[in-house]
């Protein structure tokens, strides 16, 4: 091979048996180009230490007067009325019922749905079952949340006329529908992944369609599977304008999905639509429920991330 | 045909039932599937039954008003359009060049591995996180207050990664053999890029831009985050000056709880889905007009 450039050992061979490398570059401009480059790429570093930088040190100020204890088991939320208590725990509550809620409807749904469209559905159903569920996906999370106010609650207080204008089962369900499309579009791939020779296999020694689905092609796709649910349950608990909207803000330990709740979310878009200038303690607030908000949409991702590789590898 | 039992009688094969329950779990399947159409269809007409009785060329032409039958949408399409095209400019030459960079230039190193799992978790942070990062580092640090600019850099640093992803898909999509063709010339790396690679490569990263940009047009969290729900009534003209935009007068129009205003907030949705599904068509004929 042709040593053409300075450090060309390390620069990507896409095709190693071809002997031809472009010509040096001499002069100043293209040099200045690839640096400019190599910036925009540093950028997305630049932009995970700050994300990082700016939780840590805003939420510094909140955490020498709240103690990490006291803010994670506290059982109490109330930033302004006195008694002042900043105990996490019913924030978390709320978002972790709504999450629930919506996992409830989303997972089996959505789970469903990925087997008939891979095992089941004619390409004429496809043909409009996916358009219309990525639809559904692109579709402004603001829209939901007026849905849900203005259709779902409305509904759901026809059949319990004791639900209140705020109440965590709309949001729930809202969500629910909204998470559906990320759980069935991701299932699909993965069991469309499962090598058809197992089906093969399968249909060789006499099981039938629907054994072929629950016995071989779903716990094949687990992983995958399990990687989409993960991935949804982590899109709940981020989702905020629906909840806002919805659930209301009455932080609290219920587990009634007839009541209103606040969820973490909620608390942040409360706070800073209610201007609280820079440096105050309220101010603050919002940056320690975001970290903790921030800690948990990444641990669930990256455990989402794990999965999905661990099924890629699994068909290699 | 008899079912023979090889197994002295042990063997039983049960087709009917088994055919049963297939039949039983198919339809079961056939539901979940009809639910997610069926969501689609009843969140659809809601907002059309609504909203359409609303639209007229006095809402899109008003400002918001503190009385439904004089307000309007004016500020906020003008709001949404700087928006869209300030994130264009901010997020398209920075997510590309990542991309040429990270596809063309960058050695194989751990450091590169590095770049990619990062951007990939960036995509995947909560849009309310890249809020309030937003309202500490360009609201307040750098002291852009409520503007435009800023609501635009927070949405930049949220489409980023999903530009940046595109492009490296398209880049990547172009074949060897016009580099070497290229090279073969006598052309220089970024040579090749810019006369052939980019070219090729360019429906693709246009699609994907496109489909980022809906996605900020749609963003609502982090925009409420940085201060954005105010009452606007006046022509943004400058980055500088503060902004409304339609998820966020939607979602103000909403929150009234006299009821008053949610007619307008569906119209409101009706056109802002209207702008979203002109973006994905275009994004969508883009890629199928000029990829094979």
């Amino acid at each position: 091979m042709r040593k053409s450039e300075p450090g060309s050992a390390s620069t990507p061979w896409r095709n190693p048996a071809s002997a031809l490398s472009p010509r040096p570059a001499n002069g100043v401009g293209e040099r200045l180009i690839v640096a400019l480059l190599f910036g925009a790429g540093a950028l997305s570093i630049v932009t995970t230490v700050g994300i990082v930088a700016v939780l840590l040190s805003q939420s510094l100020g909140f955490f020498a007067k709240v103690s990490p204890v006291e803010f994670l088991a506290g059982t109490r939320w109330s930033p302004d009325l006195v008694p002042r208590s900043f105990g996490i725990l019913p924030l978390v509550n709320g978002t972790l019922l709504v999450a629930a809620g919506a996992a409830l409807i989303a997972l089996p749904v959505g789970l469903a749905t990925a087997v008939y469209l891979s095992e089941f559905a004619s390409i004429r159903t496809k043909r409009i079952v996916k358009p219309a569920i990525e639809i559904l996906a692109g579709i402004p999370t603001v829209v939901y949340g007026y849905f849900a106010v203005i259709v779902v609650t409305p509904v759901l207080r026809s059949f319990f006329p004791w639900v209140g204008v705020f109440n965590a089962a709309s949001a729930a369900i809202v969500v629910g529908v909204m998470i559906l499309p990320m759980v069935s579009s991701l299932s699909e791939d993965a069991l469309s992944a499962v090598p058809g020779s197992l089906r093969e296999a399968a249909y060789g020694v006499g099981a039938t369609r629907f054994e072929v689905a629950t016995r071989i092609v779903v716990p094949a796709g687990l992983p995958g599977i399990g990687a989409s649910f993960v991935l949804a349950i982590s899109r709940a608990i981020a989702e905020t304008i629906v909840v806002t909207l919805a659930a209301g803000a009455t932080p609290g330990m219920t587990l009634d999905l007839l009541e209103s709740v606040q969820t973490m979310t909620a608390y942040i878009v409360q706070v800073s639509l209610g201007d609280a200038p820079s440096g105050s303690f309220e101010y603050r607030t919002l940056f320690a429920v975001g970290l903790l908000l921030f800690l948990i949409t990444l641990a669930l991702n990256l455990l989402s991330q794990r999965m999905a590789t661990r099924f890629r590898e699994s068909f290699q | 045909m008899t079912p023979a039992a090889p197994g002295g009688g042990r063997f039983a094969p049960r087709l009917k039932a088994r055919r049963r329950a297939g039949v039983r779990f198919r339809w079961l399947c056939r539901l979940a599937a009809a639910f997610g159409v069926a969501s689609l269809v009843v969140l659809l007409a809601s907002i059309l039954v609504d909203g359409l009785p609303a639209l007229s060329f006095e809402f899109l032409a008003s400002y918001p008003s503190r009385f439904p039958e004089r307000a309007g949408i004016r500020s906020a399409i003008l709001g949404s359009a700087w928006m869209l095209a300030l994130v264009a400019a901010m997020s398209f030459p920075l997510g590309v060049g990542a991309a040429l960079y990270l596809e063309e230039y960058a050695p194989r190193n751990r450091f590169t591995s590095l770049l990619k799992t990062n951007i990939a978790n960036l995509a995947s942070v909560p849009s309310i996180v890249y809020g309030i990062v937003g309202l500490a580092v360009f609201v307040r640090f750098l002291a852009l207050e409520r503007s435009l600019l800023a609501g635009a850099a927070t949405l930049s640093l949220l489409v980023l990664p999903i530009v940046n992803i595109a492009a490296r898909e398209a880049i990547r999509a172009v074949p060897d053999s016009l580099r070497e063709a290229a090279y073969a010339l006598g052309a220089t790396r970024w040579q090749t890029i810019r006369h052939h690679v980019l070219p090729a490569a360019m429906p693709g990263i246009l699609s994907g831009t496109i489909l980022g940009l809906s996605r900020a047009g749609g963003e609502t969290a982090p925009l409420l985050i940085i201060g954005a729900l105010t009452f606007i009534a006046f022509d943004p003209i400058s980055p500088m000056d503060p902004f409304t935009a339609l998820p966020i007068q939607i979602f103000n129009w909403t929150t009234d709880p006299h009821g008053e205003f949610h007619a307008l907030a569906a119209g409101a949705i009706v056109v802002l889905l209207g702008v979203l599904l002109m973006m994905n068509a275009a994004a969508i004929l883009i890629r199928n007009r000029y990829e094979r």
